[in-house]
């Protein structure tokens, strides 16, 4: 069984930065991740992207080049292809069961940093289901991962991501049909008062405003306030209806991309029953942490976005707080001051609440309409979820048993932020009442022969 | 309809559905069944309904196919391999 000092889970900008300034401090470090090469999803297939699809991206994708080969000169140990199924806590420490090249190995650590990131927030609106349609994260990850665009993909929802999508697109010569925006009137009212903090911030307000002019320049069709919206098609998308300002509008499409928004991954640290909150400015459920990162579990840390949406730079920062403070806690206390970087860390998360107000999520998926399916992997509407609660069904876990909403494979990474808000609606309980899904081992499918192989004493 | 900003340079040749399929060499299986506009990769367990892929990073488990004989695997995660012979999921496996 090896042994490490720190294992890191996820090789995206959090767990790349805790990984090279862990080695920096002199700790022995793994970092496992599911994806074939480094970079996360923010910085994915950096290293084998082209010279023009990066000039495609822009420079803030480039970016991660610089951590990639930072990491890679780091020393670190690198499981890729690798998927954490389980993890148990062996206190002190952690003991990681992952799967690779069809079998499972363990490794003992003394810390774990958990940096899995973030998850597109579910936009449960009818049709969604149909083929050709997909998350606008999917959109950019076929452009970085293939160089390959939807000729006329409508998008639909608001956030800085869309945003940068949409510009992608017009660089590649390919911009959108159009863009379905669900921010309301009263969004830019409510986030005025969040603007002089946000000025601190005055570079991610700079390239907001530069990728709104891009797609404006290029003549993209923006349609506000959008609600009402319907993905129409039979075997796959061939339209999507919606109301704007008054008037109905049908756009005839093959490609639709919807977004609204990302929200912590919280499979692991649900796994580890750390303890979450429900935060009302980022509508989602964060793991409690401390001004390093840790946890309600001792040694369990969390870095990047899986601790609260604050992008990728924050990610690095987050990355190297969490990384010298095991590093201190080991004894390694050389460079362990944080006080710099947790400084550069608030500094970085200044703009956050005003385009948390300015990018609210879309009202119609956050309360779906009765026939429009909540749970995709088992096909359950949101009128099933309504009324198993009304029939008394106390909670997500409940409303599980009954109708298999995060039974299936996606195990509630989809659907799970919407079955506990539904549950909120109907019962009238606040969201930290109501919680989420228990989530258990597997993290991912295992197949029983890989388990029935898997043997420590290999190792 | 998806389509290629670059031509392929390091080709990989696989089949889905007995069909031949070009990727570029890195790819996901996924990736490159979109880019050559396959439509829908699998079959619900439920309503026998068409899926393609949705989040195209491994949470949405909407991109299941069949790979040299072993299903659930998740295209979107997979790299193309030179001869892969690949097939839609019909439901659970």
């Amino acid at each position: 069984m090896s042994s490490v000092d720190l294992a890191i889970i996820g090789a995206g900008p959090a767990g790349l930065a805790a990984a090279t300034t862990a080695r920096d401090a002199g700790l022995s470090v793994t970092l496992i991740d599911e994806a074939a090469r480094p970079g996360g999803q923010i910085y994915r297939d950096i290293e084998r992207s082209t010279r023009e699809l990066m000039s495609i991206l822009g420079p803030d994708y480039a970016h991660g080049r610089k951590l990639v080969d930072s990491f890679e000169g780091s020393g670190c140990t690198y499981l890729s292809s690798a998927t954490v199924w389980h993890i148990e806590e062996t206190t002190p420490g952690f003991r990681l069961f992952y799967s690779r090249n069809g079998a499972s190995q363990a490794l003992d650590t003394n810390a774990l940093i958990v940096a899995t990131g973030a998850l597109e927030r579910p936009m449960p609106l009818p049709g969604w289901t149909l083929p050709g349609v997909c998350t606008a994260g999917a959109l950019q990850i076929l452009l970085k991962t293939a160089g390959t665009v939807a000729d006329d993909v409508v998008l639909v929802g608001n956030g800085p991501l869309l945003l940068l999508l949409a510009a992608q697109l017009v660089t590649a010569k390919c911009p959108p049909r159009a863009i379905v925006e669900t921010s309301t009137l009263g969004t830019y009212l409510r986030a005025l008062p969040h603007l002089p903090r946000a000025l601190s911030g005055l570079g991610y307000l700079t390239k907001g405003y530069e990728l709104m002019r891009c797609i404006r320049r290029a003549g993209v069709p923006v349609y506000r306030n959008a609600n009402s919206i319907r993905l129409e098609g039979k075997d796959q998308i061939e339209a999507i209806t919606f109301k704007s300002r008054g008037k109905i509008h049908r756009i005839e499409t093959s490609s639709a991309g919807l977004h609204h928004g990302v929200v912590p991954n919280q499979q692991i640290t649900r796994l580890m029953r750390c303890e979450h909150v429900w935060d009302n400015g980022e509508r989602a459920f964060l793991p409690q942490t401390d001004s390093h990162g840790e946890t309600s579990v001792s040694g369990l840390y969390v870095a990047g976005d899986g601790a609260g949406i604050r992008g990728a730079r924050s990610a690095e920062l987050a990355g190297r707080i969490a990384a010298l403070r095991v590093a201190g806690k080991q004894g390694h206390t050389a460079a362990s001051d944080t006080r710099r970087l947790r400084a550069e860390l608030a500094r970085d998360a200044a703009v956050r609440p005003f385009l948390e107000a300015l990018y609210p999520p879309c009202a119609e998926a956050l309360s779906p309409a009765d026939d429009t399916l909540v749970c995709r992997c088992e096909e359950v509407s949101a009128g099933d979820v309504r009324e198993a609660v009304r029939k008394n069904a106390p909670g997500p876990n409940q409303v599980k048993s009954f109708l298999r909403t995060g039974m299936g494979p996606c195990q509630g990474r989809v659907c799970g932020l919407v079955i506990s808000q539904l549950v909120s609606e109907v019962s009238g309980r606040n969201l930290d009442d109501v919680g989420y899904f228990r989530i258990r081992p597997p993290l991912k499918p295992l197949a029983l022969s890989e388990l029935a192989e898997y043997d420590p004493g290999d190792q | 309809m998806y389509r290629r900003l670059f031509p392929v340079k390091n080709s990989v040749n696989f089949s889905f559905e007995g069909q031949l399929i070009t990727a570029e060499a890195g790819e996901s299986v996924a990736a490159a069944l979109l880019a050559a506009n396959v439509g829908s990769f699998r079959d619900t367990p439920v309503s026998e309904s068409l899926r393609a892929p949705f989040c195209m990073m491994g949470t949405c488990f909407d991109c299941l196919v069949t790979i040299d004989d072993l299903p659930n695997r998740q295209a979107c995660l997979t790299e193309v391999q030179e001869g892969m012979v690949v097939l839609r999921q019909k439901g659970a496996a």
